[in-house]
């Protein structure tokens, strides 16, 4: 029992880094441009096929392939941030957002049906199946690989933040967009910039989604951007540090429920977010009023 | 919103009392209201004649999805659309009046037509099921709302998998109707136009009425309309029970017709993003919006469908459709062809008989009547 108890709380913790990773790249994206992307999973898929086909055509190592996919998830972040986010103006921009990112999403799920069918896949290598045996736990190595990368990731995220005079203007625009504009910051590069990042960085959460689950398909989005909406209106919209916290936590708790009821884990997710919200509606983390129209 | 123009129908001022340049406009209006009133009667007779005239069966099957999909997407509307607060879960009531007829069904051995009276039924569970969705849902606003919303959807579409009750992933069945094919079609057309005539009118009627308006000032201004007396809250949950009930009345009416239901096709994803979007591509918080937008995508996507043995092209469609009309027409279509040809006819008339004397202000009076009654014009 206990040892049960100690693995799933590894397991959350080891999970809830590359979930991390995935989520900070959302509240960002909600931060500075104020919509919630709801491409963000269908991206992640993406940039798990990317590395996919990049390892079944040319044989590279998925690590490696992250230096060519996260350069092009951010291109494609950029574009889907110019072509479609940015021209939505007037009252409905909300929803209009909403909806856009949604579409963005169906669309490229249809493409990766087209292009690689609805059977799941899995990202291999030989980390993927190799375990290193530590306190007595077998711990899979790409998980303890995934979880190394996401910590950097997101220490480079936070000094890119709040050490950059970049991160500044993006702090700034979190804060009043309108008060940066005036100050002098380019609010529409800035917007690009950050919608760039905070999509660049499914190429690598996409890359250990792939590969320490039990395999993906198009569809896969769906389930991880309901997770990822959870999470960060759990931890509170815009609070990066809520959504690190919220993600480790919840992912413990959920393998921690996962021992006694497999089939209704998931929905612990979703429990704990409307319950959390009907006692504080701002989230965890939240210093904006997300009540607030 | 614009302020209502004065004579204009329901502004309860007689168009006799007002200057002449506005008695002019207020009979252009009167004249809308009858062209208005023949466009429903023609289109009310056309529907209902419609399965004499095509009796191919594909044709009919079409034309009742497409009149589930309207009774859908204006139910929608009531509450996303008047009252601003956009819902991505809407499946829950769909796939939950068709799951509480299903497991009715199963359990209380109903076959044949009585299978009819759980239609009832089908509604209320949907509304029974919006009032806690709603106490939940309706505290939160904007984008939380969104993705409440979606939480809940899934929470829904997860029991659907996993209850004892509900069948799992392979679903219920529908009580086997002995009616021959043509009969079937027709039939489920009729009651199909049934629901989706009555869904339009109570629509309609909760456009015009005061409870209509405290949804759109909820809209424009939810704490200036707290401020001035509007009670949010039962405002809000009343409209969306009332677009829950309907949905789900939509989704027992599927259910009959299709015979089967299955997590994935009661709790559908792209059913949350379809009725959206023909609201948003017929003009959200319009009357007509929402019917016409089911009238353009829904047969679109059926054909489509139908011609592509993979749906994944008509899914690309469907998605690049939905961003060619947030980017270029994000009124939606009635707002904005109402809105040119208003702004034409007034270039075409520039010189209405103005009141008072001859200076230009009157002009500008004019126009600024005529996009007073683009706004009013494109409530129905």
């Amino acid at each position: 029992m206990a040892t049960e108890l100690i693995r799933a709380v590894i397991n959350g913790i080891l999970g809830g880094g590359v979930y991390a990773l995935m989520a900070v790249g959302l509240t960002l994206i909600f931060g500075v441009l104020d919509i919630i992307n709801i491409a963000q999973g269908v991206m992640v898929v993406l940039g798990a096929y990317l590395s996919y086909a990049l390892s079944v055509h040319l044989h590279i190592d998925l690590f490696v392939g992250l230096l060519i996919t996260i350069p092009a998830m951010f291109l494609i972040g950029v574009t889907v941030q110019w072509a479609f986010i940015r021209p939505l103006r007037g009252s409905e921009r909300t929803s209009m957002s909403l909806l856009a990112s949604y579409a963005v999403a169906i669309v490229i799920e249809g493409f990766l049906y087209l292009a690689f069918g609805p059977n799941f896949v899995t990202l291999n290598a030989s980390y993927v199946t190799q375990s290193v045996h530590l306190l007595g736990f077998y711990l899979p190595d790409i998980e303890i690989y995934g979880f190394a990368m996401a910590v950097a990731l997101v220490a480079a995220l936070y000094a890119i933040l709040y050490r950059t005079r970049f991160g500044q203007s993006v702090r700034a625009t979190m804060q009043d967009r309108t008060a940066a504009i005036l100050v002098g910051i380019d609010v529409n590069r800035v917007s690009a910039l950050t919608y760039g990042i905070g999509v660049a960085v499914t190429a690598a959460g996409g890359m250990i989604f792939g590969a320490s689950g039990g395999g993906f398909n198009p569809n896969s989005g769906y389930d991880l951007i309901s997770r990822l909406l959870a999470l960060i209106i759990l931890a509170g919209l815009g609070s990066i540090g809520g959504a690190l916290v919220a993600s480790v936590f919840m992912l413990t708790v959920e393998s921690i429920v996962d021992i006694w009821q497999p089939t209704w884990s998931v929905a612990v997710f979703y429990a704990a977010l409307v319950i959390v919200l009907m006692v504080k509606p701002t989230g965890l983390f939240g210093r904006q009023a997300v009540r607030a129209q | 919103m614009n302020a209502p123009a004065p004579g204009l129908p329901g502004s309860g001022l007689p168009a006799s009392r007002l200057p002449a340049s506005r008695r002019s406009a207020a009979a252009a209006i009167r004249a809308g209201t009858g062209a208005r009133i023949g466009l429903v009667a023609v289109a009310l007779i056309a529907s209902a004649l419609f399965p004499l005239v095509f009796t191919n069966q594909l044709v009919l099957s079409m034309a009742f999805f497409t009149l589930i999909y309207i009774a859908a997407a204006v139910a929608w509307n009531l509450f996303s659309g008047y009252c601003g607060y956009i819902s991505l879960g809407h499946a829950v009531f769909f796939g939950s009046g068709a799951y509480a007829a299903g497991i009715a069904a199963r359990d209380l051995q109903i076959t044949g037509t009585a299978e009819f009276a759980l239609l009832p039924l089908a509604g209320a569970v949907a509304a029974l099921i919006a009032i806690p969705f709603g106490l939940i849902a309706l505290r939160v606003r904007r984008h939380t709302f969104v993705v409440i919303t979606i939480a809940i959807f899934f929470i829904f579409q997860l029991m659907a998998f996993d209850l004892k009750t509900t069948g799992g992933t392979a679903g219920l069945y529908a009580p086997f109707l002995v009616w021959g094919p043509v009969v079937f079609n027709q039939r489920f057309y009729y009651m199909a136009l049934l629901l989706a005539a009555a869904t339009v009118l109570i629509g309609w009627l909760v456009r015009r009425s005061r409870f209509g308006l405290q949804l759109r000032a909820i809209r424009d201004d939810e704490d200036r309309a707290a401020s001035l007396g509007v009670r949010a809250m039962p405002v809000k949950l009343t409209a969306f029970v009332i677009s829950a009930t309907l949905t789900g009345l939509a989704g027992g009416l599927w259910f009959f017709f299709v015979g089967q239901v299955v997590p994935d096709s009661g709790f559908n994803p792209i059913f949350d993003l379809t009725v959206a979007l023909m609201a948003f591509l017929g003009g959200l918080a319009t009357v007509a919006g929402p019917l016409l937008g089911a009238l353009i995508i829904e047969p679109a996507q059926q054909d489509l469908t139908s011609q592509f043995s993979n749906g994944y092209l008509s899914q690309i469609l469907l998605g690049a459709l939905f961003l060619a009309v947030v980017l270029f027409l994000p009124r939606g279509l009635i707002p904005t062809v109402g809105g040119q040809i208003q702004v034409w006819l007034a270039r075409r008339e520039p010189h209405l008989p103005a009141a008072g004397s001859g200076s230009n202000e009157p002009a500008a009076d004019q126009q600024a009547q005529a996009s007073g009654a683009v706004a009013e014009g494109t409530s129905l």
